[in-house]
């Protein structure tokens, strides 16, 4: 039971509502909510994320204790498992499970230091190739068409092949490798900024370069360079492991999920588990990082939307 | 069209001239003496590296040793291999059939099962059969295809014992390479048996390398599609009573593979850098294998040159498809 004057203020403020505008970020959120398999692969990748950082306590094992009498023991719901390893030990006899979430850690690493690696200097980059389009922006270009040559994985090979392998070359490698897809973009969509009217009246009212560059410019190119970002995490997990499975990433005995199935080739005929489990979790985390990528894209890029 | 296919190219020199650069200084940037790096030797007697220093140009300037570098390839010399003073070039044509026999069977493999899911999921817009085919394809596009070869194996090898582990034919067979094409050698050498083995080596590899490229043509093509079925003459045809198949396969599926076409195109670079995966699992004498196995040779006259050949394909290959896109399509040839 309401009163007239109680309807009439629930009534302005349904007014008010419906006049305003949502915040932005609650308009992202409803608009990525309503996109399920983002929303799974968020809550995925929440999960991952929690995992890597409490490794070391929620691990059951330590990443490198080798448990002799219990080599290539099966996962705990086959025969011949024991709960004492989830996932199964490998044939050193250690636990998969925390080899697995120890190698989150690193995968994720990876990700994040591969991205902001590459993606600040292509930013920074492709803003100087979109301001200055004469020789300074042809010669960034160039540069980047020459690096599109080659297959990412190839350069990133090239590249550890005179850097030597491990873990922080593989970093370097990836964010070397996906360098030019930064540099393109922000350059494509600082270009569209560029001739809009919001641009020339902060330049008529006197902003300097590089004020334009980074405070009236860059914020509108975000949205394609987080998505952009998203999935350049994923192909760098997938890097990483690729470089690692062929002994240029991560060395052993670095619980890296690439290198953990390197040297579980040898028990294709015999260990199920050791080469399914670390193959798995990359698998379950690069379509994770896709969806979340597709997500963004959506909720970020509504243009894009109607197209797919 | 002659000049159209001029300005291509002349786009493309710069970015050859890059790249001979970035391999010229790979052996540079190697941390260690380049003679030491070059020669593949440790110990070194101090006129044996004297002369090494000469015949290999290292005691000149960097400019100068560019420029006889770039001499070099124009006459078709890439460098020799330490460890079988073979030139590069030359193993590089013996290895590259056996890369390009399997990525082409790759490419009709994902376009075979690629084309028709990008078709289906499109037709069936919304429908259980068009969520089960784009997961599918987005498990593709995600899969690190280095496990997916030691699943396959396991599953089909190991367990199932239906397609042998590795190599491209079994030990038993000797064929003369006339082609470098294991299918069409073992057909003109006539051994009985020696096809079948040559095929049965080849599934597997073809299918992990081409799992890739299944899942972006699935995707463009169920993309194109749905665009393409929007338009007012799928709707004229459907008016004047035509039968659904023969409106998506003979109307739509004509417009609808430009844009796939082109993703076929530049799939290429996928495929070289998915050969270098698929090759080391099923120990397949290709390319990527070679390149890998130098690198941890340490045969740094192989890995630059095999390097520079991999890039030179590729831009020639982007370059062919831009050129052939042009022949089909007379607008992007009259822009500008």
């Amino acid at each position: 039971m309401s009163t007239p004057s109680n309807l009439t203020a629930a009534d302005q403020a349904a007014n008010a509502a419906a006049l305003s505008y949502p915040s932005p970020l609650k308009e992202f959120w409803q608009s990525f909510s309503a996109n399920r398999g983002a929303l799974i692969a968020l809550i995925f990748f929440a999960a991952l994320v929690l995992a890597a950082i409490l490794a070391g306590v929620l691990a059951p094992h330590s990443p490198t204790e080798q448990y002799r009498e219990h080599l290539l023991t099966p996962p705990a719901w086959v025969q011949g498992g024991s709960l004492q390893f989830l996932l199964g030990t490998d044939e050193l006899g250690r636990d998969i499970l925390s080899r697995l979430m120890h190698g989150a850690r690193l995968s994720l690493m990876i990700g994040v230091v591969s991205v902001v690696l590459s993606m600040l200097p292509g930013i920074v980059l492709g803003l100087l190739a979109a301001f200055y389009p004469t020789w300074l922006g042809n010669g960034i270009m160039r540069a980047m068409d020459i690096m599109l040559a080659l297959p990412s994985l190839l350069l990133a090979v090239a590249v550890v092949a005179v850097l030597g392998p491990g873990l922080v070359n593989t970093m370097l490698a990836i964010a070397i490798v996906s360098l030019p897809s930064y540099v393109r973009l922000a350059r494509a969509s600082a270009m569209t900024e560029l001739n809009k009217d919001y641009v020339v009246a902060s330049q008529l009212a006197g902003a300097g370069k590089l004020r334009l560059m980074f405070n009236t410019v860059l914020p509108n190119c975000m949205a394609p360079l987080i998505v952009q970002g998203t999935l350049g995490f994923s192909s760098a997990i997938l890097d990483a492991a690729a470089l690692g499975f062929l002994g240029l990433g991560a060395q052993p005995p670095l619980p890296e999920w690439g290198t953990m199935l390197a040297s579980a080739r040898d028990y294709i005929d015999s260990a199920w588990w050791v080469v399914t489990m670390p193959g798995l979790t990359i698998l379950f985390t690069v379509i994770a990082l896709n969806l979340l990528g597709d997500g963004l894209r959506d909720a970020l890029d509504p243009k894009l939307k109607k197209l797919a | 069209m002659l000049s159209f296919i001029l300005r291509r190219i002349a786009v493309v020199i710069p970015t050859f001239l890059g790249v001979t650069l970035l391999a010229f200084a790979l052996i540079h940037m190697i941390p260690g003496d380049p003679v030491l790096v070059m020669m593949g030797e440790r110990q070194i007697d101090p006129e044996f590296y004297a002369s090494a220093l000469k015949r290999l140009g290292l005691d000149q300037p960097l400019y100068v040793q560019y420029w006889h570098y770039l001499l070099n390839l124009l006459h078709g010399d890439f460098g020799t291999s330490i460890v079988s003073n073979e030139p590069v070039i030359r193993e590089f044509l013996t290895l590259f059939p056996a890369t390009l026999e399997l990525s082409l069977c790759a490419m009709i493999f994902a376009c075979l099962l690629g084309l028709p899911a990008g078709m289906l999921a499109a037709t069936r817009r919304g429908t259980i059969v068009d969520h089960v085919t784009m997961g599918s394809a987005l498990t593709g596009y995600s899969m690190p295809i280095f496990w997916w070869g030691l699943i396959l194996i396991m599953l089909f090898s190991v367990s199932l014992g239906w397609t042998p582990v590795s190599g491209r034919i079994s030990l038993e067979y000797d064929i003369p390479p006339v082609t470098g094409f294991m299918l069409i050698d073992t057909l003109l050498s006539g051994e009985e048996g020696a096809f079948k083995s040559a095929a049965h080596h080849l599934i597997l590899p073809a299918i992990v390398l081409g799992t890739i490229p299944m899942a972006v043509i699935a995707r463009m093509t169920r993309s194109a599609m749905l665009e393409v079925l929007r338009e007012d003459y799928i709707r004229t045809a459907r008016a004047k009573g035509l039968s659904r198949g023969r409106i998506v396969i003979v109307h739509a599926l004509r417009n609808a593979l430009m844009p796939v076409v082109t993703v076929i195109g530049l799939q290429i670079g996928t495929l070289l850098a998915g050969a270098v995966l698929t090759e080391t699992i099923f120990s397949w004498p290709g390319i990527g294998k070679w390149l890998i196995d130098s690198i941890s040779r340490r045969d740094y006259p192989v890995v630059q040159g095999g390097i520079l050949l991999i890039a030179t394909m590729v831009i020639s290959v982007n370059l062919l498809v831009d050129i052939l896109y042009g022949v089909i399509n007379p607008r992007i040839r009259h822009a500008r």
